[in-house]
């Protein structure tokens, strides 16, 4: 849109005096902040043969979670892959091998050169299946070794949940609504399995609270 | 002329219009959701969900409505009425009514192929709650994979519209699939060992509002949020069904029927559902290729077109008539146009044929009596042809205009058979190679053959020239169905390799600059060819257009 001349205010530059014409007082406040500077603590990182401190919510490389049962978490619902702004997450789904679930990624890649880690994957995905992790030292010697497959990603997931690395964003261990168990209608008690003690908006008591209040209703 | 009003906004209704209430709405550009109503289908009113208020106007201008919501789609539009499709009544009960259906589906639209195209979800944003005040365990029911070869049933999912049902009752009439059970315990199931099979099964997948019922074709293959819809026309009848590719990345994923009066209705047949997948074969033909003695060459396209333009020539200038062009019934009719126009240029004296015409069996007409027999003709819903092919009657318009009496492809065989044919230049285009071993021996003795088609063949191993064309996924143009409807195909993917549209070939061969643009050439058609003047438009509706009134040209 054009900006219309009546719109434009014109200022014109404050007048110096001679004590700011001189130009000594500014060079010598500058030279101060450069001696002051030598004299403070180093702040250089020395990497890489020192660590470097990073904030604990930093987004590195992506990994794909485990679920209890050891198989890959990610049900295939392409959010990641919709949610990505850079386009780099490839995915192929397949009708699961296993019996409790229906959906499975068979092929599931990651371009780490690509990525942008923004961190929209791990915001998108419901269940919690894909996180970035606090490594940040990626290297490769070709581009294709820096496509992350499926294999690759889980073996992120298995060094940095034994080295106890989690991201402090992560719910590992906790399930998202659509990894649900299925369980036959058969089989269902009648207050027993998923969604019972599902919290409502309208209930604003602690977590700690609801499950107290659910052991009671449970022994009751 | 009638009226009525609709949210304080006034209809009008023609006399002989009979709308029920979600039509006239929608008229008036409010939406009315609804599950169970169907325009092919019977009303039920079982969903509830397209309940509003409905009043009456006195003679003294005052408005009485009535106390209770009523369905929508059972109430039939009379003059007066006045309608309210959201006041906080309606909007309660319809509320409401999403509240229930939504309390034992799965919370699990991320693995469910409907998510992004599903009425639950649409409706749920604009009519419903954002969250469920259900506590209770909900009621999963195991999937029936078995409900039919190209469909699986997630029966937990289903909210019981009953369309799939009534589908199978009144458009097929094989009546395979039913509701067992009732209340809460309700699920839509087959008789054992009677699995929905029929010719028509996959349109239930369409039918159903949410994921219950989905096509195992499509099974886990995108997302339909990526998919981007182009329209056009089913070729493989000659009902031509008009049809939505969808596709992803140079992909065909799916066909799914677009409902025009004028062609076939609703809905179209698995043949056709199904049949798509020759365009993503692998064996596609990518590149002209020339024959040397035992070995095939490939080569470009700017190699290969000047080379054919002389040697063509130079056989119909010794001896126009052995020089032959045989027009497949799967070319649209510019394609057609423009073969015939080039061929011709090069002597009027060339002959001109049609390719062979694939018949299966009989006219396949539903819906089905309790026995499997066929309707009789004014009952008919549906009909599945017995012409396996897009564009016989266009074809056949040109080759009448330019020559007056149609070859067949017999005569062509007949011909090559005596030894008269120097040159012929072959389109195919079928999705299940046309050509035979016998078509081989026959065309043995043809001096030059020039094979134009998709997939590869025994022709394609004997022929001087290949010429890779394009699906008709892949090209522009004009199919003309059996009762002489006009419809537009679009471009919805790239062809493959080096292949091109087989219009963009004969462009070349005329050594006409640019490239084919569809519209500018079916306007030329209309000049040149009296019976396609209807399209001198050079566009044609999403609908089609009757070349000779409702006859055939």
């Amino acid at each position: 849109m054009p900006i219309k001349p009546e719109e434009v205010r014109w200022v014109a530059p404050p007048r110096m005096g001679l004590w700011e014409r001189l130009y000594i007082p500014a060079v010598l406040q500058g030279l101060g902040t450069t001696l002051s500077h030598m004299v403070r603590p180093a702040v250089t990182q020395q990497f890489p043969d020192e660590e470097p401190k990073l904030p604990p919510n930093y987004r590195g490389v992506h990994r794909l979670n485990r679920d209890e049962q050891g198989r890959v978490k990610c049900v295939a619902c392409y959010l990641c892959a919709t949610a990505c702004p850079a386009h780099c997450i490839d995915i192929v789904a397949a009708p699961s091998p296993w019996p409790d679930r229906e959906k499975y990624p068979e092929i599931f890649v990651i371009d780490e050169l690509r990525c942008i880690y923004c961190g929209m994957c791990e915001e998108a995905c419901p269940v919690d299946a894909i996180e970035l992790t606090t490594l940040y030292d990626l290297t490769g010697l070709t581009r294709r070794e820096m496509l992350f497959d499926k294999e690759k990603l889980l073996s992120v997931y298995d060094q940095t949940a034994a080295a106890g690395t989690d991201p402090p964003r992560t719910r590992r261990g906790r399930l998202g609504p659509a990894s649900e168990p299925l369980v036959p209608i058969n089989q269902l008690g009648p207050s027993s399995g998923v969604g019972a003690n599902a919290a409502h908006p309208s209930d604003n008591r602690t977590d700690s609270e609801r499950a107290v209040a659910a052991k009671a209703s449970s022994e009751a | 002329m009638a009226v009525i009003t609709i949210n304080d906004k006034d209809v009008q209704l023609a006399e002989s219009e009979r709308l029920n209430l979600i039509q006239a709405a929608q008229r008036a550009g409010y939406e009315v959701p609804h599950y169970c109503w169907h325009p092919a289908l019977t009303v039920v009113a079982s969903c509830r969900m397209c309940l509003v208020e409905v009043g009456e106007k006195k003679p003294d201008g005052t408005v009485a409505m009535q106390p209770r919501v009523v369905p929508a789609c059972q109430t039939p539009a009379r003059p007066g009425m006045v309608v309210r499709t959201n006041s906080e009544k309606a909007k309660a009960a319809q509320a409401a009514t999403l509240e229930y259906l939504l309390l034992n589906h799965p919370l699990d639209c991320p693995v469910c192929d409907q998510a992004g195209e599903c009425y639950l979800q649409d409706y749920s944003y604009k009519f419903g709650r954002g969250y469920s005040r259900f506590k209770e365990d909900k009621i999963i029911r195991p999937d029936k994979d078995y409900i039919g070869e190209n469909i699986a049933l997630f029966t937990d999912r289903c909210v019981m519209c009953s369309r799939c049902v009534r589908f199978t009752r009144e458009i097929s009439g094989t009546a395979e699939l039913q509701i067992i059970h009732r209340g809460a315990h309700a699920e839509i199931d087959v008789f054992p060992g009677q699995p929905c099979n029929n010719k028509l099964a996959g349109n239930v997948v369409d039918l159903c509002p949410v994921g219950a019922l989905c096509s195992k074709d499509f099974l886990y293959k995108q997302r339909v949020w990526f998919l981007k819809s182009t329209s056009s026309v089913c070729p493989r009848c000659s009902t031509g069904c008009s049809i939505t590719i969808d596709h992803h990345k140079d992909i065909v994923y799916r066909l799914r029927p677009r409902a025009n009066p004028q062609a076939q209705g609703w809905f179209m047949c698995d043949e056709g559902r199904f049949g798509y997948k020759y365009i993503n074969a692998a064996d596609r033909l990518i590149s002209p290729m020339v024959r040397h003695d035992k070995h095939t060459l490939y080569v470009g396209w700017e190699e290969v077109l000047p080379v054919l333009r002389r040697q063509v020539r130079q056989a119909v200038t010794e001896a126009p008539e052995s020089a032959w062009l045989v027009l497949s019934p799967w070319l649209t009719c510019e394609e057609a146009y423009l073969a015939v126009r080039w061929f011709r240029s090069l002597s009027p004296q060339t002959r001109l044929a049609s390719g062979p015409v694939p018949v299966v069996g009989e006219d396949d007409r539903y819906p089905k009596d309790v026995h499997g027999n066929p309707p009789p003709l004014d009952k008919t819903l549906f009909t599945i042809r017995a012409e396996k092919c897009p564009n016989r009657l266009g074809v056949e318009a040109i080759l009448k205009h330019y020559q007056g009496t149609i070859h067949s492809f017999d005569a062509v065989l007949e011909a090559a058979r005596r030894g008269e044919v120097r040159v012929l230049y072959l389109t195919g285009g079928y999705p299940e190679p046309g050509w035979t071993s016998e078509h081989c021996t026959a065309l043995e003795g043809v001096g030059t053959l020039i094979v134009q088609d998709i997939l590869p063949s025994p022709l394609t191993s004997v022929a001087k020239y290949i010429l890779p064309g394009a699906a008709f996924a892949e090209k522009d143009g004009t199919f003309v169905n059996h009762a002489g409807l006009a419809q537009a195909i679009h471009r919805a993917v790239q062809p493959p390799g080096e292949a091109r549209s087989d219009a963009r070939i004969f462009v070349d061969l005329l050594e006409r600059r640019g490239l084919p643009h569809a519209p500018a050439l079916r306007a030329e058609l209309a000049s040149e060819i009296p019976c396609f003047a209807p399209l001198n438009a050079g566009q044609i509706g999403p609908l089609g257009v009757f070349l000779n009134g409702e006859g055939k040209p």
